[in-house]
C-alpha cells in the first residue's frame, strides 16, 4: 500500500470525524456498529481468501464484547482503549488454542466446527448465572483519556474511536494481505498440497489466518458491547455468524474498504427492513443475499473493480 | 436406577426424532454435496402444516387414528412442493458452485422461509396436543412412558431398516450409492444424475418436514423451531460423518443420550454437552464416524 493511499483513508476517516458532531445522533450510532461488523469482516476476508469460511466467527466476536462488559463488572476497568486491548488480547487467546483443531480442517468442516465452538460458548453463557444468562449484561460506560464524556459526548467519542479502530484495521489487514503469508492465500485456496511442497506449513498459516482474524472479530466485539451498551448470548449465536459471513459476501473479498461500505449497507438495509416490514427483515436480508450470489457472486465490491479496469485499463488490484 | 432408565427412554426418544430429521439432511449431502440449511425450514413448515392438519381434522370429532394419517400427508404434501420449487428455482442454477457458496444459498432461502411462514401462521404459537394425548401413556417401575414417544422410536427404527434396505437392495439406491461415489463417472455411465438429484432432494424435504410433523404434537409450534433444530441436526450428522446414514443413526443415538444424561444430571450443561461431544468426536475422527477415507488432489 502507498504512502497515498494512507493519506487518503486517513483524510477520508478524519473527514467523517470532523462530520460527526453536524449528523444526527442515530446515524452515528449506527455508523459505529455497522464499523464493529466491518471489523469482524475484514477478519472474515482475510480466511476468505484462503478459502476458508467460518460460520462461527461470532465465538470471537461475543469473547471480545463480553471481556468489555465483565472487565467492567468485575475488575472496574473503564478505559476505553484499555477495555479493546483486553478484548482483542481474550480473543486471541480463545483463537491461539481452538486454532490447534480448527487449523487441521478446510471447507465445509472448517465451517461446521467452527459453527460447533461458537454455539459452545453459547451454550455456557445462556446457562451460567454469573455471566447474566439469556438476559446478558449491561457493559457500564467507558472513559477516554481519564474523562467520562456524558449523552452525544459519548456517542462522538465511540465514533471517533471507531474511526481509528478501523483506521488500524485497514493499513494493517492491507499490509498482511501484501505480505508473503497474505498472498500465500489465493495459493491454498487452489492447492494446498503445492503449498506444502514450497515448504511452507499451511496448517501454521491457517492457524495464524484464524488468530488474526479472531482479533478483528474480538475488537469488533468490544466496540459492538461498548456502543450497544448491553451483552447478551446472541452475540455468540449462530445467525450472528451468519450475518457476518452474509456482509463478506455482499462486499467481496476484494478490498478492505468494501468490507466497511458492505457492513455499512448491511445496517442500513436491516434497519430500513425493520422499519418497513417489522416481521419481515429476514425476507429482505435473505432475498438481499440470495440475488448477491446469484448475480454478483463476487461481492459488491468486485464492481468497484471492475470497473477501475475499464477505465484505467490495467489489472484489478 | 430410576434416573438411568429415565435417561435412556429420553435419549432414545430424542435421539429418534433426531434421526428422522438429520437422516435427510446427511443424505441431501450425501448426493448432492450440498449442506442444506433449509432444512430447518422444512423441519418448522412440517410442523405447522401437521399442526394445521390436526387442528382441522379433530375439530370435526373423527376417529382418532385418521389424525396420524392427517399428519402424515400434511408432512409429506408440504415437503414435496418446498423441495420442488427449492430444487427447481434456485439449486439447480447453482450445482458445481464452491460448497460454501450453496450453503449460503440455502442459508438465504432459510432466511426468507422463516418469514414466509410467520406471514402464512403468524407469530403466535400453535399446539397440537391431540395426538399426543389420546396415545395415552402407561407406567413402567414409577416412570410414565408415552405410547405416541414409543411409536416414534418405533417409526425411526422402521426409516434406519426401510433406508438400509433401499440403499442396498432396490435399483434407485444402487444408482444413488453410483452417484454418491462419483457422480461424474456415474454420469458417463448414463446415471440421469438431474433426476437422481431432484428425488433426492424430494425426499431430504419430506424426511426434514415429517420430522417437524411428528414433534408437533409434543411441543408448542412457534416461529423459531427451525432454528434450533437445524444446528442439532448439523452436530448430529457431523459426529456421524457427513453423507453416512448409518453415521446419522449413531450420531443421533449417541448426542441423543448425551443430551439426555446431561438434562437428567446437569442441566445447566443441556447445550454445552452436545456441542463439546461433537467437538471431541471431531478431535479424534475429523471427518466423522462413518466417513469414508477422500483422496486427495495433488
Amino acid at each position: 500500500m502507498t504512502g497515498l493511499r494512507i493519506l487518503l483513508g486517513a483524510a477520508i476517516l478524519g473527514g467523517l470525524g470532523a462530520a460527526a458532531p453536524f449528523t444526527p445522533l442515530w446515524l452515528i450510532s449506527l455508523v459505529t456498529l455497522a464499523m464493529s461488523t466491518g471489523l469482524v469482516v475484514c477478519g472474515l476476508i482475510i480466511l476468505w481468501r484462503g478459502g476458508l469460511v467460518p460460520f462461527g466467527q461470532a465465538l470471537f466476536f461475543a469473547t471480545g464484547a463480553y471481556t468489555v462488559a465483565l472487565s467492567g463488572r468485575w475488575f472496574g476497568v473503564t478505559d476505553a482503549f484499555l477495555l479493546i486491548a483486553l478484548a482483542v488480547i481474550m480473543a486471541v487467546l480463545v483463537a491461539f488454542v481452538v486454532g490447534f483443531l480448527l487449523a487441521q480442517y478446510r471447507e465445509i468442516f472448517f465451517a461446521m466446527l467452527s459453527l460447533a465452538l461458537s454455539m459452545i460458548l453459547y451454550g455456557v453463557l445462556v446457562k451460567s448465572e454469573t455471566l447474566g444468562s439469556t438476559d446478558g449484561i449491561n457493559v457500564a460506560q467507558a472513559s477516554f483519556f481519564g474523562m467520562m464524556p456524558r449523552g452525544p459526548g459519548y456517542t462522538f467519542a465511540l465514533f471517533w474511536l471507531a474511526l481509528g479502530m478501523v483506521f488500524a484495521a485497514w493499513v494493517g489487514v492491507s499490509a498482511y494481505l501484501g505480505s508473503v503469508a497474505g498472498q500465500l492465500a489465493g495459493a491454498i485456496r487452489d492447492n494446498e498440497i503445492r503449498v506444502e511442497y514450497l515448504g511452507i506449513s499451511v496448517t501454521r498459516l491457517v492457524h495464524l489466518k484464524l488468530t488474526i482474524s479472531a482479533a478483528l472479530a474480538g475488537a469488533g466485539g468490544a466496540l459492538a458491547a461498548l456502543s450497544i451498551s448491553h451483552v447478551d448470548p446472541q452475540m455468540a449465536y449462530w445467525t450472528t455468524s451468519g450475518g457476518f459471513v452474509f456482509v463478506t459476501i455482499l462486499a467481496g473479498a476484494a478490498s478492505v474498504p468494501a468490507a466497511f461500505l458492505g457492513a455499512l449497507l448491511f445496517e442500513i438495509v436491516r434497519t430500513i427492513a425493520v422499519a418497513l416490514l417489522p416481521g419481515g427483515w429476514q425476507l429482505i436480508l435473505g432475498s438481499v443475499l440470495l440475488l448477491t450470489i446469484l448475480f454478483v457472486p463476487e461481492g459488491l465490491g468486485s464492481l468497484m473493480i471492475r470497473k477501475r479496469v475499464t477505465v484505467s485499463g490495467r489489472e484489478a488490484a | 436406577m430410576i434416573t438411568v432408565i429415565a435417561i435412556v427412554t429420553d435419549g432414545l426418544v430424542y435421539a429418534a426424532w433426531l434421526f428422522v430429521v438429520a437422516i435427510g439432511l446427511t443424505l441431501i449431502f450425501g448426493v448432492m454435496k450440498i449442506l442444506n440449511v433449509a432444512h430447518g425450514a422444512f423441519y418448522a413448515f412440517g410442523a405447522y402444516a401437521a399442526a394445521t392438519a390436526i387442528g382441522l381434522y379433530f375439530d370435526r370429532g373423527w376417529p382418532v387414528a385418521g389424525g396420524y394419517l392427517a399428519i402424515a400427508t400434511a408432512a409429506v404434501a408440504i415437503g414435496l412442493v418446498m423441495g420442488y420449487i427449492l430444487e427447481r428455482v434456485f439449486l439447480r442454477r447453482v450445482y458445481g458452485r464452491d460448497e460454501v457458496v450453496v450453503v449460503l444459498i440455502t442459508y438465504a432461502l432459510f432466511l426468507i422461509l422463516e418469514d414466509v411462514l410467520i406471514l402464512i401462521w403468524g407469530t403466535d404459537g400453535r399446539s397440537a396436543y391431540q395426538p399426543y394425548t389420546e396415545a395415552g401413556s402407561f407406567t413402567v417401575g414409577g416412570l410414565p412412558l408415552s405410547v405416541y414417544d414409543i411409536g416414534l422410536v418405533g417409526f425411526a427404527g422402521l426409516l434406519a431398516i426401510a433406508s438400509a434396505l433401499t440403499i442396498k437392495r432396490t435399483t434407485f439406491g444402487r444408482l444413488l450409492t453410483a452417484v454418491i461415489y462419483d457422480r461424474e463417472t456415474a454420469a458417463a455411465f448414463g446415471v440421469n444424475v438431474t433426476r437422481v438429484y431432484t428425488v433426492t432432494f424430494l425426499i431430504g424435504a419430506v424426511l426434514g418436514a415429517l420430522g417437524g410433523a411428528l414433534t408437533a404434537p409434543k411441543i408448542s409450534v412457534t416461529p423459531g423451531i427451525g432454528v434450533e433444530v437445524i444446528v442439532l441436526a448439523f452436530a448430529v450428522v457431523a459426529i456421524g460423518g457427513m453423507g453416512s446414514m448409518e453415521g446419522a443413526l449413531v450420531g443421533a443415538l449417541i448426542v441423543g443420550l448425551f443430551r439426555a444424561g446431561a438434562v437428567h444430571l446437569i442441566p445447566q450443561l443441556e447445550l454445552f454437552s452436545i456441542y463439546a461431544v461433537m467437538a471431541l468426536v471431531l478431535v479424534f475422527r475429523p471427518q466423522g464416524l462413518f466417513s469414508r477415507v477422500q483422496p486427495r488432489k495433488i
